[in-house]
């Protein structure tokens, strides 16, 4: 059972508002949504210890940390998009 | 010239006699637009230089000598979510509203090298979250076909684009059968490649182990040249592959020319909740390859029917950590509240919709510690199950089929309240981007439903690489 209150907690922690009236609809739904994906606890895992047999295209990709472009490129396209800036910084509140 | 009916490979034949110019399409396109985007809403925005990008197209293929591209002139709508330099692109998201790419994605690069040109954006389901473009932040699109009904998601302002004559052929992406769903809702051709084998620099990200790009297109063969045009390995995105290499085993292994093609119905996979207007379309379709020479044969996929579970863990999971870039501190929406940790929440509790807010919480849910093995990793070992049961079959059957979707357009509203009848719905097409398999949906025909005629699609799976063969077996469905 989710409770509101676990709605909140969930929400908090992934940096999301939510509002009092919406907690009820949220938690109905999450009930639903995991009853539903619950269905897969019945499922009996006959290749847990082969799953290289799949995954033989499961490679790391490395790339030469070389040619950076030249400096201050991208600069001010990217910080035009910042919503408050300063100068060449994004302003952000005090935390400390 | 019936703009609507227009396809890429009859279009570039038009511009290579030099009986159309790309400026005449353009011009075209942009006239369906102005009588019908009003009501059907498939373009957020039409770019003002649509028109000057057709005359370069014209003044390109005037100089150059009859090199020219297929694609060159050609113009393509782009879904809200895949960036275009200097242009916006939001994601059909509110926390997103005024965001201007700045750079271009790698499928777009390689489109502008091809010389198609842009019409606009559109819209979707807000950061490709839905089946049924009533997730966007800027309004739903409507069905060109019934215009009550939906025209399916995410990229249902692409599908709508495309079927309402205002662009010959679109981008979509495509990670739980967003390309797929809405192409086949609106009477279109739509691919999702094999993992990997379009590269994703540029696209937003959403669900990453599963997001692929795909074409929408109104003929299988333009589906193929837009594929062939974007495909390929890019060192920008590392999850992508050599398409090609691939692809050449391939065309050697099933020489399509001389062989019979050997596809596989899972029909235990289809006993429950379909409409039966997609059942009879189904066994006709099948009947009508059998008289072409198509072998049939009847397959089991143990695990198929826990794709969609796994896919709603897996999906919600990688959104609840792809999303966390929206911060209201480096681009887009911002919102001020009390302290800094306020305004993260402000900001991302205003600017994300409802559908979004629901999936971000739910993969925090199934991440959590105390149920991230209940959840999060049972997923993904039967993920490897699901992928098992696939390669198995594919040692029989060269490829598989079943309905794109249970059922033709549904209803605007019809599923909106209820999130889990809508996750239902993508029942045939999640399989595919769980085991990363390539994925062809064409049309089939149509059904009537009160007065109106609503199209209906088939779906063609088949092993990593295999493209080429499911458009083989997509032209002889759809000729």
């Amino acid at each position: 059972m989710i409770s509101p209150d676990d709605i909140k907690k969930i929400a908090t922690l992934a940096r999301l508002y939510v509002e009092e009236k919406e907690l009820e609809k949220l938690s109905s739904d999450l009930e639903s949504i995991l009853g539903y994906v619950s269905e897969l606890e019945s499922l009996e895992i006959k290749h847990q210890n082969k799953s290289s047999e799949n995954s033989e295209n499961l490679i790391n990709i490395m790339r030469e940390d070389s040619e950076p472009h030249e400096s201050g490129k991208y600069t001010e396209s990217i910080l035009k998009q910042a919503p408050r800036r300063k100068e060449n910084y994004v302003v952000v509140k005090k935390i400390l | 010239m019936d703009i609507k009916k227009l396809t890429i490979t009859e279009a570039a034949s038009l511009l290579s006699k030099g009986e159309v110019s790309s400026q005449d399409l353009v011009k075209a396109c942009i006239s369906e637009i102005e009588k019908k985007n009003k009501d059907i809403n498939a373009y957020l925005e039409v770019f003002d230089d649509a028109l000057a990008q057709a005359k370069m197209a014209d003044e390109t293929r005037k100089k150059g000598n009859n090199s020219a591209s297929t694609l060159l002139g050609i113009p393509l709508a782009i879904k809200d979510n895949i960036l275009i330099e200097g242009r916006k692109a939001s994601a059909a998201s509110k926390i997103l509203e005024n965001y201007v790419a700045t750079y271009d994605a790698t499928v777009i690069k390689k489109l502008k090298n091809s010389g198609a040109l842009f019409i606009g954006r559109t819209n979707m389901d807000e950061f490709a979250m839905g089946g049924s473009t009533e997730n966007s932040a800027y309004g739903i699109t409507k069905n060109p076909y019934d215009e009550t009904r939906v025209p399916g998601g995410s990229s249902g302002g692409s599908a709508a684009a495309v079927a309402m004559g205002g662009a010959l052929g679109a981008l979509g992406t495509d990670t739980g059968g967003s390309v797929r769903q809405p192409a086949s809702f609106c009477g279109l051709v739509g691919l999702k490649p094999t993992y990997g084998a379009i590269s994703r620099h540029g696209i937003m990200a959403m669900g990453s182990s599963l997001d692929q790009v795909g074409p929408m297109t109104k003929s299988v063969s333009d589906c193929e040249i837009i594929y062939d045009f974007i495909k390929g390995r890019d060192p920008l995105d590392s999850t992508s592959i050599e398409a090609d290499t691939g692809s050449t085993k391939v065309s050697d292994l099933f020489d399509t020319s001389n062989k019979k093609h050997t596809i596989g119905i899972p029909w235990h996979f289809m006993e429950k909740g379909l409409d039966e207007s997609v059942v009879n379309n189904f066994k006709e379709i099948i009947k009508k390859l059998e008289s072409e020479g198509v072998v049939f044969k009847e397959i089991t996929l143990p695990s198929i029917k826990y794709s969609l579970p796994t896919y709603y863990i897996l999906m919600p999971a990688e959104v609840s950590s792809n999303l966390n870039r929206y911060d209201g501190v480096r681009y887009g929406f911002h919102k001020d509240g009390l302290s800094g940790i306020d305004d993260y929440l402000e900001t991302r509790g205003e600017g994300f919709g409802a559908e979004v807010r629901r999936r971000i919480i739910l993969g925090t849910y199934v991440l959590s510690a105390g149920y991230y093995d209940a959840y999060y990793n049972k997923a993904i070992a039967v993920r490897e199950e699901i992928k098992s049961d696939f390669k198995q079959a594919f040692s029989e059957v060269d490829a598989i089929m079943t309905p794109t979707s249970p059922t033709p357009a549904f209803k605007i509203g019809e599923k909106s309240n209820d999130p889990l009848t809508m996750y239902l719905s993508d029942i045939f097409t999640t399989p595919a981007n769980v085991a990363g398999i390539p994925a062809l949906s064409v049309p089939s025909g149509f059904t009537e439903v009160n007065g109106s005629k609503l199209p209906l699609g088939i779906q063609v799976m088949g092993k990593n690489h295999s493209e080429k063969i499911l458009f083989e077996i997509g032209k002889k469905i759809f000729p």
